[in-house]
């Protein structure tokens, strides 16, 4: 093992990997995006728990909840996101999981961006966006759990 | 919330504390350690079964298959899914969500995605002390997936009290190497995908190699199923309680209670031990000297290996206080 893979793995247990959640909410099946986003924070040093496709907000509260995530990213392309997102929060709420960094991905509109914003998303991040901008987003506002 | 209020909030069923305590169990926490103490006693209720297998065996199918038939049967079901973490980045993808959709919005389930963080032996506790959790939150039954690809995987799976392991047809050659050790730590043998050519052939090998194996009072089960169509899965249940029973059972518990705490103590130990030598080896710079002794040919890596060892020892007596 050379010095610099032995300094990696130490610095590895004294920082924890920040563990974020992918979900696709709605019925949109478009998930490239998501799935590209999910490697850049892996290649980042993140655990990603993706979903899947066709998740409902509960099953993505659930999600969030179950595997105790810091951060979760929801893309959706179907221009249902005024309808999911408040719900997607709602879900969260009801289970008491107030404490995760959200940001979203997609297609949505700059109208419905500020909106989006004003519901609690910190990031919103659009087509041809630099994956390394998500990143930096990430490791930024994560809010550390132990 | 500090370890007592986990621990109490867990047990009456609050799954946020569960999944909190988990973080903190997998992070190796002191709140974490706190509360594995205080919840150990509350254990030994669940029907815990681990299940491992190479890549693409069809584990994580099987897992889904198996949580469906216990709901199914009136039971309620804890899952800890394991995926490798990238050794480059140390980052990771975890998708068993996805083959378990279903699962994920049923109220009876939990389940709980991790990274095998490569770091010996670490997964161990981790996934030991996750099942411990889930035991003490009342599931009754806990299922957790490793892939089997090593020495930790396999400590993972024996973790349980039950291990299932998953074969596929016409892999001739890793059931070959399933001779080592393998064979012995498995209760239950699974030929998955059973409706490809070859599943007869696997079977077949696989009681082959079961007459040469050490087999105390139980013998294991070879089962064929086809996860993906739900076939064989009533059958992979029924063995599960079976063998349950069987290290349940009055003339057995003793014995197989103790077989089972004392591989999880010697696991446990391997892994602290490992960890704990690997620091002080960093720390104290012996390591670096050796490694370039041995690079240029002066010394040869097993005489650099003890001496590493001697040092540690040295080092260890000389400060009680090193490991704090």
């Amino acid at each position: 093992m050379s010095q610099a893979s032995a300094d990696a793995a130490t610095s590895d247990t004294d920082e924890r990997p920040i563990r974020v959640l992918i979900a696709k909410p709605g019925l949109d099946g478009h998930d490239r995006g998501a799935k590209v986003v999910a490697r850049s924070l892996r290649d980042a040093g993140m655990e990603v728990v993706y979903t899947g496709i066709r998740q409902t907000p509960q099953m993505i509260a659930e999600a969030a909840l179950q595997e105790d995530v810091q951060v979760i990213g929801l893309s959706i392309l179907s221009g249902a996101h005024l309808g999911l997102f408040p719900r997607v929060i709602e879900e969260l709420k009801s289970r008491g999981v107030d404490d995760v960094l959200l940001f979203a991905g997609g297609i949505i509109p700059d109208d419905d961006v500020v909106e989006v914003k004003r519901i609690g998303f910190k990031g919103v991040f659009g087509p041809g966006t630099d994956t390394r901008d998500i990143i930096d987003f990430v490791r930024e506002h994560a809010p550390r759990r132990t | 919330m500090d370890a007592s209020e986990l621990v109490e909030a867990l047990v009456a069923g609050n799954r946020r504390a569960l999944a909190r305590s988990i973080t903190h169990v997998e992070a190796d926490s002191e709140t974490g350690r706190e509360v594995l103490r205080q919840v150990y006693p509350r254990t030994g209720r669940a029907q815990t079964v681990g299940i491992t297998g190479s890549a693409g065996a069809g584990k994580s199918t099987l897992v889904g298959a198996l949580a469906r038939e216990q709901r199914k049967r009136g039971r309620t079901v804890g899952i800890v899914a394991v995926d490798p973490s990238s050794p480059f980045s140390h980052g990771a993808i975890l998708g068993d969500r996805i083959r378990m959709q279903d699962l994920t919005s049923d109220p009876g389930v939990f389940l709980r995605s991790m990274a095998s963080r490569g770091n010996f032996g670490g997964l161990s506790e981790t996934a030991t002390g996750a099942i411990d959790l889930m035991d003490a939150a009342g599931f009754d039954v806990v299922l957790v997936e490793t892939v089997g690809a090593g020495q930790d995987e396999v400590e993972v799976a024996t973790a349980a009290q039950t291990t299932v392991l998953v074969a596929n047809p016409g892999a001739g050659d890793e059931i070959q190497s399933m001779k080592a050790g393998l064979m012995e730590v498995a209760q239950i043998m699974v030929v998955n995908k059973a409706d490809l050519a070859g599943a007869d052939t696997a079977v077949a090998q696989l009681k082959a190699l079961l007459a040469i194996a050490n087999l105390d009072s139980w013998i294991p089960p070879i089962l064929k199923t086809v996860a993906r169509a739900n076939e064989g899965i009533g059958e992979v249940v029924d063995a599960i309680d079976g063998h349950q029973e069987h290290v349940r059972s009055e003339e057995h518990a003793d014995s197989e209670r103790r077989r089972h705490v004392r591989g999880q103590i010697i696991a446990l130990a391997r892994a602290a031990l490992h960890r704990e030598a690997l620091e002080a080896a960093e720390r104290s710079g012996a390591l670096e000297i050796l490694v370039d002794s041995v690079a240029a040919r002066e010394r040869d890596p097993r005489s650099a290996a003890l001496e590493l060892l001697d040092a540690l020892r040295r080092s260890w007596s000389s400060s009680s206080d090193l490991g704090a």
